[in-house]
C-alpha cells in the first residue's frame, strides 16, 4: 500500500515534467511547417503578409524587445526604490500595509489594465508625455512623428506598471535575506541610512536584485492583453517610440483564432515557440541569480 | 530690564562639518526619492480603482448577471453568460489542476529527495514562467485540433496548466512546515506512511494548501490570453463542455476594443466585477492565513 501511494504521487510529479516537455514538443511539432518553409528567414524577414503567405517575424521581435526594454527602464528604478523604502526606510508599522497595496497591482488582471489603458492612459499619453516629446523633441528620430497615444512608449509604460510588483516583491525578498549584521556594522561605523543601503545592503543583494529585474523581463516579454490594447498593432519597425508597434504576444492574440491556412497557423505557432523558449531561458537565469543570494 | 540671557550665545558656535552636511543631505534626498517611488507606484493603482468604481458601478445591476449581451443600440443586456462561463472554465481548470498540483506537492514534500524531485521543482518553476498565451496555444494543439472546434474543456485545460505549478509549489512548502514529530508520532502508532500523510500531515497543512489553491484560482480567473483560442467566446448561455463558452475577461476585451459607448460601459462593469472577485478571494486568503497563524 505504501509503495502504491508513493508511486502514485510520483506519477503526478512526473506529470509536471511531462507537461513542460509536452508544451515544448507540441509547439515545436505544430511550428515545423513554418520552420521548414522559411528557416532562418523567419527571424530576419520584415514582411508579414498572410495573403501572400509570406511570413517574417522581425517586426514582432523588435516590438517585444523594445517595449520590454522600455518597461525595465521605467520599472527598475521605481521598483527598487519601492523595495528599499519598504524594507529599509519606512516605519515598521506601515511596511506590511504598503506592501499589500503594492502587491494589489499584481492582482489586477491584464485585460483590466488594457481597458484602463485604452480610456485613461492612451488619452493622457497623447496629450502630455508623448505629445510633449513630439512637440519639443520631435527633431530626434526617437520621438519623430505625430503622437497618437497608442504606440511603443505607451506599451512600455503599461508593461512597466505590470512588472513593477514583480520587481519590487522579489527585490524585497532578496533584501530581507541580507543579514542584519551587515546593516548594524554599517550603522555602527557612523553611516547614514542611505549609506548603509548603498554600501552594506545593495552590494550584498546585487545579483538577487538583478535576478528580480530579469524575472520582471520574463513577465514583460510574455505579457499579452494590456500591450495588445495600447501598442497600436502595426507590424512596422520604426525608430520612433511614438509610432505604433506590434509584439509577438499581441500578434498571437489578434490573429491566431482567425488564421485560415495551415502555413499561417504554423507561422504563428513558431512565434509562440520563440516566445516560450526565450521567456524560459530568461526565467531560469533569473531564478538562479535569486537563489544565489537567498542561499548565501 | 531684561535679565534673560540667551545661553546658547555663550556656547562656542556649533560647526557642522561640510562633509557631514553633504552626507546628511544625500541621505535625505535618497529617502525622499524612495518615498516618491512608492507614491509613483500608487498612481496607476489609485487611478485604475477609481475609474473602475466611477465608470463600472453605474452598470452594476442584477440584470448584469442574469441577461445575455444584446446587440448595439438595444438597451439593457449583461454579461450573465460570460460570468457563468468564467465560473465553468475555472471549475474545469481546478478539477484538472488541483489534484495534479496537490499530489505532485505531496511527492515533493514527503518523498522529494534525489534528482527526480529536483527536476520536478525546476520544471514547476519553468512552467510558472511560461507566457499564458503560449499555454493557450498548447491547449489549442492538444485539445482543440483533435476535437475540431473550440470548447470550454480546452479553456479549462489551458487554465489547469497555469494552476499546476502554483499549487505544486505551495503545497510542498506548506507540507514542509508540518513538524516532523507529527509524522513520527503517526508512524509510531503504527500508521502506514500513506495514512500518516493523508490523515495527519495533509489535514494539518490544509489551511496553507487551500490558500495556495485559492491564490492559483484568483490568478487564472482573470486570464484572457489562454482562452482566446480555446474557450473562444460565445454569445449564448453555456451549452456543454465541448461547446465554445464566453468568459468575463474575454468579453471585457471584446467590448473594450469596440467603438460603442454602451459596450464600453459594460466592459467597465465587467472589469469591476472581475477585480472584485479576485481581490475578495485574495483578501479572504490573507485574512484566513493570518487568523490561522495566531
Amino acid at each position: 500500500m505504501d509503495r502504491i501511494f508513493r508511486h502514485s504521487t510520483r506519477i503526478f510529479a512526473l506529470m509536471v515534467i511531462a507537461l513542460a516537455v509536452a508544451i515544448f514538443a507540441g509547439l515545436l511539432h505544430a511550428a515545423m511547417p513554418a520552420v521548414k518553409q522559411f528557416g532562418f528567414r523567419f527571424i530576419t524577414g520584415r514582411t508579414w503578409d498572410p495573403v501572400e503567405q509570406n511570413f517574417g517575424a522581425l517586426p514582432f521581435l523588435f516590438g517585444t524587445i523594445v517595449s520590454s526594454a522600455l518597461a525595465l527602464l521605467i520599472a527598475t528604478p521605481v521598483g527598487l526604490g519601492v523595495a528599499i523604502f519598504l524594507n529599509e526606510l519606512a516605519p515598521r508599522r506601515v511596511r506590511a500595509p504598503l506592501a499589500f497595496v503594492i502587491d494589489l497591482l499584481a492582482a489586477i488582471p491584464s485585460v483590466v489594465y488594457g481597458l484602463w489603458g485604452i480610456f485613461t492612459l492612451v488619452p493622457f499619453m497623447r496629450e502630455h508625455p508623448s505629445g510633449w516629446l513630439a512637440r519639443h523633441l520631435g527633431w530626434i528620430p526617437l520621438f519623430r512623428g505625430p503622437s497618437y497615444g497608442v504606440g511603443m512608449l505607451t506599451g512600455g509604460v503599461i508593461l512597466a506598471i505590470m512588472i513593477l510588483p514583480t520587481i519590487s516583491s522579489i527585490s524585497r525578498e532578496v533584501l530581507s535575506a541580507v543579514p542584519n549584521t551587515q546593516r548594524e556594522g554599517a550603522l555602527a561605523l557612523g553611516s547614514t541610512r542611505w549609506e548603509m543601503v548603498r554600501h552594506a545592503v545593495l552590494p550584498y543583494a546585487k545579483s538577487g536584485i538583478f535576478g528580480a529585474v530579469v524575472l520582471g523581463l520574463g513577465r514583460a516579454l510574455g505579457e499579452t492583453m494590456a500591450v495588445t490594447m495600447v501598442i497600436g498593432n502595426r507590424p512596422e519597425i520604426s525608430a520612433s517610440l511614438l509610432a505604433p508597434s506590434y509584439t509577438m504576444a499581441s500578434v498571437l492574440a489578434n490573429e491566431f483564432a482567425e488564421a485560415t491556412t495551415d502555413l499561417y497557423v504554423s507561422a504563428l505557432v513558431e512565434i509562440g515557440l520563440l516566445l516560450f523558449v526565450v521567456t524560459i531561458l530568461v526565467n531560469i537565469g533569473a531564478r538562479l541569480m535569486v537563489r544565489k543570494v537567498k542561499q548565501a | 530690564m531684561n535679565v534673560a540671557v540667551d545661553v546658547t550665545q555663550m556656547l562656542p558656535p556649533r560647526v557642522i562639518p561640510r562633509a557631514l552636511m553633504r552626507r546628511k543631505l544625500i541621505d535625505r534626498g535618497m529617502r525622499t526619492l524612495a518615498g516618491c517611488a512608492i507614491g509613483l507606484a500608487m498612481v496607476p493603482l489609485v487611478s485604475v480603482l477609481w475609474k473602475l468604481l466611477a465608470l463600472g458601478l453605474p452598470g452594476l445591476r442584477p440584470g448584469f448577471f442574469t441577461s445575455l449581451p444584446v446587440p448595439v443600440g438595444e438597451s439593457g443586456g449583461g454579461m450573465g453568460n460570460a460570468f457563468v462561463g468564467t465560473l465553468i472554465v475555472v471549475a474545469i481548470g481546478s478539477a484538472i489542476g488541483i489534484p495534479i498540483g496537490v499530489f505532485a506537492g505531496i511527492y515533493l514534500a514527503e518523498f522529494g529527495r534525489g534528482p527526480l524531485a529536483r527536476w520536478v521543482r525546476f520544471m514547476a518553476d519553468v512552467l510558472s514562467g511560461v507566457p499564458s498565451i503560449a499555454v493557450g496555444m498548447f491547449a489549442y494543439t492538444v485539445v482543440v485540433m483533435p476535437i475540431g472546434h473550440f470548447s470550454a474543456l480546452s479553456g479549462g485545460v489551458a487554465l489547469s496548466v497555469l494552476m499546476i505549478p502554483v499549487v505544486t509549489r505551495t503545497t510542498e512548502e506548506m507540507l514542509k512546515l508540518v513538524p516532523n514529530t507529527l509524522r513520527e508520532a503517526a508512524l509510531a502508532l503504527g500508521a502506514p506512511r500513506w495514512r500518516a500523510t493523508l490523515s495527519i500531515v495533509l489535514p494539518t497543512a490544509l489551511p496553507g494548501v487551500l490558500a495556495g489553491i485559492m491564490l492559483a484560482i484568483a490568478r487564472v480567473a482573470g486570464e484572457t490570453a489562454p482562452l482566446l483560442f480555446t474557450a473562444f467566446g460565445d454569445p449564448h448561455w453555456f451549452a456543454g463542455v465541448t461547446k465554445p463558452v464566453a468568459a468575463l475577461p474575454m468579453q471585457i476585451f471584446v467590448y473594450a476594443s469596440s467603438p460603442y459607448d454602451e459596450w464600453h460601459q459594460q466592459a467597465w462593469t465587467g472589469a469591476l466585477v472581475l477585480v472584485l472577485l479576485i481581490v475578495v478571494m485574495q483578501l479572504a486568503v490573507r485574512l484566513y492565513a493570518r487568523s490561522r497563524l495566531r
